[in-house]
């Protein structure tokens, strides 16, 4: 059986009314955890649970949550991470658009659990239609009675609001976050202090993600061992996927952890296979900043096992010959898509949305674009592969936040796996100039260099 | 309603509506930590006075009291923002991979000849502006295009004729 804890009424008529999410169960968790839990009891909850934070590095979200500091007399904040900006996903939206009680209803037992008092749900400008959504359901559950003063008579107070971004992909790094919620700029903290122990307005403070603060509902309902139960290994419970690209059904779907990569891409339920009667070329299976993975290792792993959607599983053979789950960012690639261009767009995108403050960043960022650049449109030499590989390797880990690490990944898996792809762009510099959007015709390139 | 392009100093005011709206939102924060409103609030600046010129700018700064360059800094680092004067319909199309490999540049380049300008460009008649925008987590639905408030998934050349004659 495939179980599914987070969107499953998402297609219930009404669903994003505060009467019809109520009627279908909704709001059980805070009755239960305000009733009949202290907050520590929840974390504990939460810890057994083995959820990983969903946002893309995956961090233990008990653990977490049992570092932020609690000093006398002092407020704590839980902040939620809706900015949501990594190319290739798209899930987060879909939650907070088609249920987004879930969305508060997690925020509230969430932030009972941390003994925090007011919180904020900090969402990406551009979603300006989603916060409309996410306003009223708050409101909704004000008049209710889930948020205000002595909440059920428990005598916890929390006050909710969602608050916009500007257009910023930097804001999603949580210093950043909580910098731009500040109303200031989105530079990305020097950590440490980290955010537990001085964050929103130097307080402690907790960042997560939408998704896995909505996951904390079904662990509260159910208990942290039940949700345990599902996935595999060290990934458990369930994941939002957003599939894009070159696939027949591009959409959002919830899958148990350790579905295999095989099911979800073939699959009728899910992806159902390429578009168009096309070879798969490449994927990237965890968002823009995750290594991209040639076809032959995106169903199975280098020792020929079969890969898995978890964190280990597209994890295994570290970047020589895996990637990461991410944010749940799944891109597939056919066989006329251009990986130099690919990579070219990726890079740019990371150089128009580095914040500036390093050098290696700032620098590299545009550099790595302008070589990426020349070789796509067929100026390039065969030493710029090679340049673009010290440049990369130049970022990776010299950075004050990981958008240095996010900017070099794709660059040296591009290389790493495609290398005569770059190279045919040398040799082939008439052809490369004249090709329609960077589009290959021959299948020239679906061999990837292994 | 002060014009697009001039804002001039004795003319600017929110409607009552969005004064009382800002009112509200400075209260979700503690007290002296009115400045975490700024962001919205340039949102609604923008949505009623058309763009961010430094009279606006420094309307925000006063209402919010804090100085003038706290409100330039942000206003100018962050993309959605406008610190020049735009086209009435702001059409961002997405540029970033997954809309590039669904059709995004042909759809650009498609726009650009329709409209006779350029990537960041207003048409002459001040009507529309076109800007390439990076990701906007619509990519399961690529091409895609932000205009306001709505986003425009699945395009086509169609729709984009459509959607210019319905906004000329
Ligand atoms: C450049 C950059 C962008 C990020 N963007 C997001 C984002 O849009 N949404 C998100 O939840 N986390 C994002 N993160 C991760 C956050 O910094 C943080 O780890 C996350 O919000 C923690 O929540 P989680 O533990 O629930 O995943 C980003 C990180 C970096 C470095
Ligand atoms: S790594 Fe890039 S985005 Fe992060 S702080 Fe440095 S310059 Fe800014
Ligand atoms: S790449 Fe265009 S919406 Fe994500």
């Amino acid at each position: 059986m495939k179980r599914k804890l987070l969107i499953d009424k998402a297609g219930v008529p009404g669903i994003a009314s505060y009467e019809v999410y109520r009627r279908e169960g909704g709001y059980r968790s805070v009755e239960k955890a305000l009733k009949s839990m202290s907050p520590d009891d929840v974390v504990e909850e939460v810890k057994k649970s083995g959820l990983r934070g969903r946002g893309g590095a995956g961090f233990p979200t008990g653990m977490k949550w049992s570092f932020l500091a609690k000093p006398e007399g002092v407020p704590r904040y839980l902040l939620c991470n809706a900015d949501e900006s990594e190319p290739g996903t798209f899930k987060d939206r879909y939650l907070m658009e088609h249920i987004p009680h879930l969305l508060i209803e997690g925020m509230i037992v969430s932030s009972y659990a941390l003994g925090a008092n007011t919180s904020y749900i900090y969402i990406r400008g551009e979603y300006m239609w989603i916060l409309h959504i996410l306003e009223r359901a708050i409101a909704e559950a004000y008049q209710a009675g889930w948020l205000g003063k002595n909440i059920m008579g428990s005598g916890y107070n929390l006050d909710l609001h969602v608050t916009p971004g500007a257009g910023a992909y930097i804001c999603g790094e949580e210093t950043a976050l909580i910098e731009s919620l500040e109303g200031k700029r989105g530079n990305p903290r020097i950590k440490p202090p980290f955010p537990a122990v001085k964050g929103l307005w130097g307080c402690p403070t907790v960042v997560n993600n939408v998704e896995t603060i909505a996951a904390v509902v079904p662990i509260v309902n159910d208990g942290g061992d039940e949700y345990a139960k599902i996935g595999i290994g060290r990934s458990t419970g369930t994941k939002l996927i957003s599939a894009c690209g070159n696939i027949q059904k591009p959409g959002v779907y919830e899958i148990e952890l350790g579905l295999s990569v095989e099911e979800f891409l073939y699959s009728d339920e899910y992806c159902g296979g390429m578009k168009n009667g096309k070879q798969l070329k490449a994927c990237v299976p965890g968002g823009s900043s995750v290594p991209i993975l040639p076809h032959f290792l995106v169903t199975k792993t280098a020792q020929g096992e079969s890969r898995l959607m978890s964190y280990e599983s597209l994890a295994d053979g570290g970047f020589q010959t895996g990637s990461m789950l991410g944010s749940g960012g799944f891109i597939v690639y056919d066989e006329d898509q251009c990986i130099v261009r690919n990579t070219w767009n990726f890079t740019r995108f990371y150089h128009h949305e580095s914040c500036g403050q390093c050098s290696p960043c700032r620098e590299g960022t545009g550099w790595m674009e302008k070589v990426l650049h020349r070789l796509e449109y067929g100026h390039g030499k065969q030493e710029d592969i090679d340049l673009l590989w010290d440049i990369q390797a130049k970022i990776e880990g010299n950075t004050i936040c990981p958008l240095g690490d996010a900017a070099a990944w794709p660059v040296a898996s591009a290389i790493r796996h495609f290398r005569e792809e770059f190279e045919w762009h040398v040799n082939e510099s008439k052809l490369s100039q004249q090709r329609n959007y960077g589009r290959v015709s021959e299948k020239t390139f679906v061999n990837a260099t292994a | 309603m002060p014009d697009q392009h001039n804002h001039p100093e004795s003319q600017l005011q929110f409607s009552d509506e969005t004064l009382k709206l800002i009112a509200t939102l400075t209260a979700q924060y503690p007290d002296g930590k009115q400045k975490s409103a700024l962001l919205r609030v340039l949102h609604l600046a923008q949505l009623e006075f058309g763009w961010l010129s430094a009279p606006v700018m420094d309307y925000v700064a006063r209402l919010l009291h804090i100085q003038p360059v706290e409100v330039y800094e942000v206003a100018t680092f962050y993309s959605m923002y406008d610190t020049k004067p735009v086209g009435k319909v702001k059409l961002e199309v997405c540029r970033t991979g997954p809309c590039m490999i669904e059709g995004a540049e042909k759809i650009v380049s498609y726009i650009e000849q329709k409209l006779g300008i350029k990537d960041g460009e207003t048409t002459a008649d001040g009507r529309f502006t076109l800007k390439t925008v990076e990701c906007l987590g619509a990519c399961g639905y690529a091409p895609m295009m932000q205009v306001g408030e709505h986003y425009h998934e699945h395009l086509t050349e169609e729709k984009i004729d459509r959607f210019i004659a319905d906004n000329a």
